[in-house]
């Protein structure tokens, strides 16, 4: 069993476009949808929820009005600064603080600071994970709710999801797509995995964000290869691209042609591959091809 | 005024808007500062070229244990949320990438055996370019917090007319981090189903920040009438559509300004921001007069 995590630094590269096409081409797989700030896999892959679960990413902080004396020790410990009085609707204040839930990062030095015992602290529901069918096979995805924190330790459980459903049904691969930049959420993403594949595009910042991916996959010792998607809006900076990405061990895995059929796919809710005949899908598979040929 | 740029989905535009938006009201004589949020893939330097007068480290303060101190009692490691800390046969480990600077184990040592000490996470830039006050952060790869990076960022927030954050892609921490202190958010999306789907998750969190807020939709002549549609239902204002044009698609991947390529666009931008100042205008009174209606 093999994983492959498609990430791109920079946005909106065309990773969900290109991993919906492979979900089509690829045999025995699980997908699953790490983006889970931006999950856009389910609009193409139109997946049946067959199980669902809360996520927890951690506790938060509630100030139980009853029981505050109003000294306002939690105020002065949080380093947050996420307790304030709110203003009321009459301009007044009020009389207890209240923690704003968007801003606690669940530290509890509130709960413990506090003398009266007025804060409770129980886990918060940041979102819910998915265990679906699709016509491509089984996936994993999820939903983070709103201003939310503590993707990374979401993007974890859903690779573990998928790694079981891969071992349950003896899959051979496992393709994840991953989010944008560097951070929290794209480290629990590739940590471990078999295979980066980088989908960038021809600009300066599509290759700026690139070699920052690829010294982030260099310093996970991830094996890694990247291809330019949209290639043709500029050769010249493609070929830097390649260039650059060599340098650094990355190896080509193709160039995809600019085809306004991706987005027609996307509208149509298929993937590219199923969508067209054309040169792009032609691409598309010969970037599959060396995905397989990478993972030996 | 304090704007800040964002997008649920990566690639969007948020730069380009972002850049061109400074430039704009840069040449009509207002002060701007333009600070680049997205400290995993800082972009903005590629288009307005900075010159950078100073660079300072990121820095999160992190405990030390004072060892001749430490009875090796475990407290610290009960109260960290975040398993930061361990106690292992009376010898205090620290986690340093996944502690959140809480300050709980200093705060509930009984000996007092803990200092902070600061640890480098990324680097700060601040320059100028074209009378625009330009900073940027820059998250060390293979770290994972990022809105620290940010919080550095937004202390380097300056005195001028108008102040533009670029924001990183999502809808969670380091999005929070980037546009929470903004007074008005322009959400740049495309209409596409991705497009839409990741602009419906980014006016829940803006909505959830309480913060006036508008639309911009960038290669507005591809994919579909949704988002349109969606804006329409939901009483959300479009204040920008920028057209698929091949020019600024090219002028973009060498990393030059819209508004150098396409002069046209300097009025486009101007109105914009008009429409920006009516708008927040606009949700100010209506503020006002809800203050005042339950206040009679």
């Amino acid at each position: 069993m093999k994983e492959i995590v498609v990430i791109s630094g920079k946005g909106g590269t065309g990773k969900t476009s290109i991993v919906a096409a492979f979900a089509a081409l690829a045999e025995k797989k699980v997908l699953a949808d790490c983006d889970v700030d931006a999950a856009d896999l389910h609009l193409v892959l139109n997946p049946k929820i067959e199980h669902r679960e809360n996520f927890s990413g951690g506790k938060k902080a509630r100030i139980l009005e009853d029981k505050c004396i109003a000294c306002d020790r939690c105020i002065e410990e949080c380093r947050f600064d996420a307790i304030h009085y709110p203003v009321l609707g009459n301009g007044k204040t009020a009389d207890t603080p209240l923690i704003n839930p968007i801003f606690c990062e669940g530290c509890g030095v509130c709960v413990r600071v506090c003398p009266a015992e007025a804060i409770s602290f129980e886990p918060a529901v940041n979102g819910e994970w998915y265990t679906s069918s699709t016509n491509y096979g089984p996936m994993v995805h999820a939903r983070l709710g709103m201003a939310e924190g503590n993707s990374g330790k979401l993007v974890t459980q859903i690779r573990q999801k998928a790694r079981d459903i891969a071992v349950r049904d003896d899959l051979d691969y496992i393709i994840v797509d991953g989010s944008p930049g560097v951070g929290c959420p794209v480290i629990a993403s590739i940590t471990g995995a078999d295979l980066v594949l980088v989908v960038t595009e021809p600009t300066l910042s599509g290759q700026h964000d690139l070699l920052r991916v690829a010294e982030l996959t260099a310093h996970f010792q991830i094996p890694t290869i990247a291809c330019v998607n949209k290639w043709d809006i500029n050769p010249d900076i493609t070929e830097q691209i390649e260039g650059e990405a060599k340098e650094h061990g990355v190896k080509t895995a193709g160039r995809i042609r600019y085809d306004s059929a991706i987005t027609e796919a996307q509208i149509m809710k298929t993937s590219v591959v199923e969508y067209t005949g054309g040169a792009v899908s032609g691409d598309i598979k010969a970037v599959w091809q060396n995905v397989l040929y990478a993972l030996g | 005024m304090k704007i800040a740029i964002a997008s649920g989905k990566g690639g969007t535009g948020k730069t380009t808007i972002a850049t061109n938006l400074a430039l704009a009201l840069a040449n009509t004589g207002r002060t701007i500062q333009i600070l680049d949020c997205d400290v995993e893939e800082p972009n903005c330097h590629i288009f307005l070229k900075p010159e950078i007068e100073s660079t300072a480290p990121a820095t999160v303060l992190i405990p030390k244990v004072i060892e001749e101190k430490c009875t090796g009692c475990g407290i610290c490691a009960e109260v960290c949320e975040y398993s930061a800390i361990a106690v292992i046969k009376g010898k205090v480990l620290i986690f340093p990438e996944l502690c959140h600077s809480c300050g709980a184990c200093k705060l509930f040592c009984p000996e007092d055996a803990f200092i902070e000490v600061p640890r480098e996470l990324g680097t700060v830039e601040e320059g100028k370019t074209n009378g625009i006050r330009f900073v940027h952060g820059l998250l060390n790869i293979g770290e994972l917090m990022s809105p620290a990076v940010i919080d550095e960022v937004m202390k380097a927030a300056g005195e001028q007319e108008i102040l533009i954050f670029d924001s990183p892609p999502g809808t969670s921490c380091p999005v929070i981090a980037a546009v929470k202190d903004a007074e008005f958010i322009l959400l740049v999306t495309e209409p596409t189903p991705f497009g839409l789907n990741d602009l419906k998750l980014a006016v829940g969190m803006v909505r959830e920040l309480n913060i006036p807020f508008a639309v911009a939709i960038n290669r507005s002549d591809v994919g579909n009438e949704d988002v349109k549609k969606y804006c329409e239902r939901e009483g959300i204002e479009i204040i920008l559509e920028i057209p698929n044009d091949r020019r600024i698609a090219e002028a973009y991947s060498r990393g030059e300004m819209a508004i150098h390529a396409l002069p046209e666009y300097q009025k486009v931008f101007e109105a914009c921001w008009e429409k920006v100042i009516d708008l927040h205008q606009n949700a100010l009174q209506t503020e006002q007069q809800e203050k005042t209606a339950t206040e009679s």
